[in-house]
């Protein structure tokens, strides 16, 4: 029993830190709801989990850790609330808000339960806020990132930050954004912008000057987003698509911190439970939107014991559809990379020559790097080193520089004389 | 909670031509639900005349207060629970598609 021996203080900010992660965002959503206050529910939650910290190690780590901090963070906004004398009825609710069940959802109207959390992260990824506000008040209020981090990560000053997410809180109050849930259509309409917003996150997690921890935010809201709405496939997609990439986290760089290519990583490195999630999520899904393609695709890299024992036959059947329902220059490049793998080199340059045609791909280095492979495989090894050449130079000087102009001078194999 | 929703041409409309012409429909649906309080077509922007006292001088000229190629050539003043329902409304206007719609709270008190 917690309370009864006498926990050290590490385990117990463990305890804190795990009670938190857990209870954080349903606090929060649900201190908004009562009191329509972002900024109490913030504060109130962040001093609940100040409290456990100090109070935890002394008196030992409660039996409901979620209930106990629920508790203490509703007592605090009633007590402001009460100070600044308001209305009979939030102060009433809030009275009501169960001390010991941490799930405080709600019935509405039409006897639906909706989880709070999800009012919440709707409400923040509305489509009247500007992208970049969306991002961040995800961050700050779902996941309860301090704001200096999240300043110092999307490379603006702390006052910047501070003023973009005041600027949204007064958004949503001013212009009545409601904290709800759409229904119906409407959810189907507004469930990719919030799919947006997790995706971004994500890919600002990898970026080279990125912010790790976003890519674990993101992969921890994709799965609080599925559980919530179990029956969407894109959501479920998303999620996997995720926990693919996420999987081979510590294989992606090499020693000087470089990024490998897929066939240059340790696979051993790979996180198998990651993977293994993955797969289980995608193996209920019924249909095929753009993420459940992606995450298809990134399952076959996935499973493959070794590059050359991937399934490229299947990645280009899934990139034929993907192309189809969601066109665009970058993935009409990879379709023509894995036709090339799968069909042979011909039928790749010839993809590659069908979606340059539109101009869209003109000196991106990676296209030019893709004919440029392909053509050396054709059997063209000083028109594939020429190409090689070309897209070295489109880059600026680095690893992936050195790679390219190093498979042009094994394709002239010495003969540079 | 009300808005009020500028009507406004824009520079690029949708060249999608399905879709309700009716203003007059959407006048009568919205009105019956009691969502639009009030609205109007302006007449064009060469009879608009701009106001201003600098100074406690009257400062009378021709024109709009803004050159831009979009206009607002009308607005509605609609009476919504919240900013989703005001969007549903918006969006079913012919304009939505010919032009754009601004919605814009009216100030707490």
């Amino acid at each position: 029993m917690g309370s009864t021996a006498r926990p050290r203080p590490a385990a117990t900010a463990d305890a804190v830190a795990a009670a938190g992660a857990d209870s954080y965002t349903r606090i929060v959503a649900t201190l908004i709801r009562v009191t329509g206050d972002w900024t109490l529910a913030e504060d109130s939650a962040q001093e609940a989990l100040a409290l456990a910290l100090e109070k935890w190690p002394r008196d030992g780590v409660p039996d409901n850790p979620g209930g106990w901090l629920m508790t203490v963070a509703r007592n605090r906004a009633t007590d402001v609330l009460r100070r600044a004398s308001v209305e009979r009825r939030k102060l009433h609710e809030l009275a009501g808000l169960t001390l010991t069940d941490p799930d405080t959802s709600r019935t509405d109207p039409e006897e639906e339960v909706v989880d709070d959390r999800l009012r919440l992260i709707f409400t923040c990824c509305h489509p009247a806020l500007a992208l970049e506000a969306r991002v961040a008040l995800t961050l700050r209020t779902v996941c309860g990132m301090p704001t200096a981090d999240i300043a110092r990560a999307l490379l603006v000053s702390h006052a910047t930050m501070t003023r973009r997410l005041t600027r949204a809180k007064t958004k949503i109050a001013a212009a009545r954004i409601p904290y709800q849930v759409p229904r119906g259509p409407a959810l189907t309409e507004r469930l990719p912008g919030v799919l947006a917003v997790l995706y971004l996150l994500f890919t600002r997690g990898y970026e080279a000057d990125g912010e790790p921890a976003f890519a674990a935010e993101a992969v921890r809201l994709a799965r609080l987003l599925h559980e919530l709405l179990p029956d969407q496939d894109e959501v479920a997609g998303l999620l996997a698509l995720f926990l693919f990439q996420h999987s081979r986290r510590d294989a992606r760089r090499d020693g000087e911190g470089n990024l490998l290519t897929l066939d240059k990583q340790d696979r051993s490195r790979w996180d198998r439970a990651a993977i293994r999630e993955g797969l289980d999520v995608l193996d209920a899904v019924r249909s095929d939107g753009p993420y459940v393609l992606q995450a298809r695709i990134a399952a076959c890299h996935a499973t493959a014991p070794r590059g050359e024992a991937t399934d490229w036959r299947a990645i280009a059947g899934w990139y034929d559809e993907l192309v189809q329902i969601h066109p665009s220059p970058v993935i009409a490049l990879n379709r023509a990379v894995a036709h090339g793998y799968a069909h042979g080199p011909a039928a790749g340059l010839a993809l590659l020559d069908q979606a340059r045609a539109t101009g869209a791909l003109e000196d991106y280095p990676l296209a030019v790097a893709a004919q440029a492979d392909l053509t050396a495989r054709l059997g063209h090894p000083d028109g594939a080193a020429a190409l090689f050449r070309r897209a070295a130079a489109l880059l600026p000087a680095g690893a992936e520089q050195r790679a390219l102009l190093a498979r042009a001078d094994d394709l002239t194999g010495g003969d540079t004389g | 909670m009300k808005y009020m929703m500028f009507v406004c041409t824009d520079a690029e409309p949708d060249t999608d031509s399905t879709g309700s012409e009716d203003i007059e429909k959407w006048v009568a649906d919205n009105d019956s639900r009691g969502r639009r309080l009030d609205g109007h077509e302006l007449g064009p922007v060469s009879a608009a005349t701009t106001v201003r006292v600098r100074n406690g001088e009257l400062l009378v000229s021709d024109g709009p207060f803004t050159e831009t190629r979009e206009v607002i050539v009308g607005y509605d003043i609609l009476e919504c629970a919240d900013l989703d329902e005001a969007i549903d409304v918006a969006r079913a206007h012919p304009m939505a598609r010919h032009g754009r719609l601004e919605l814009r709270p009216f100030a707490a008190l």
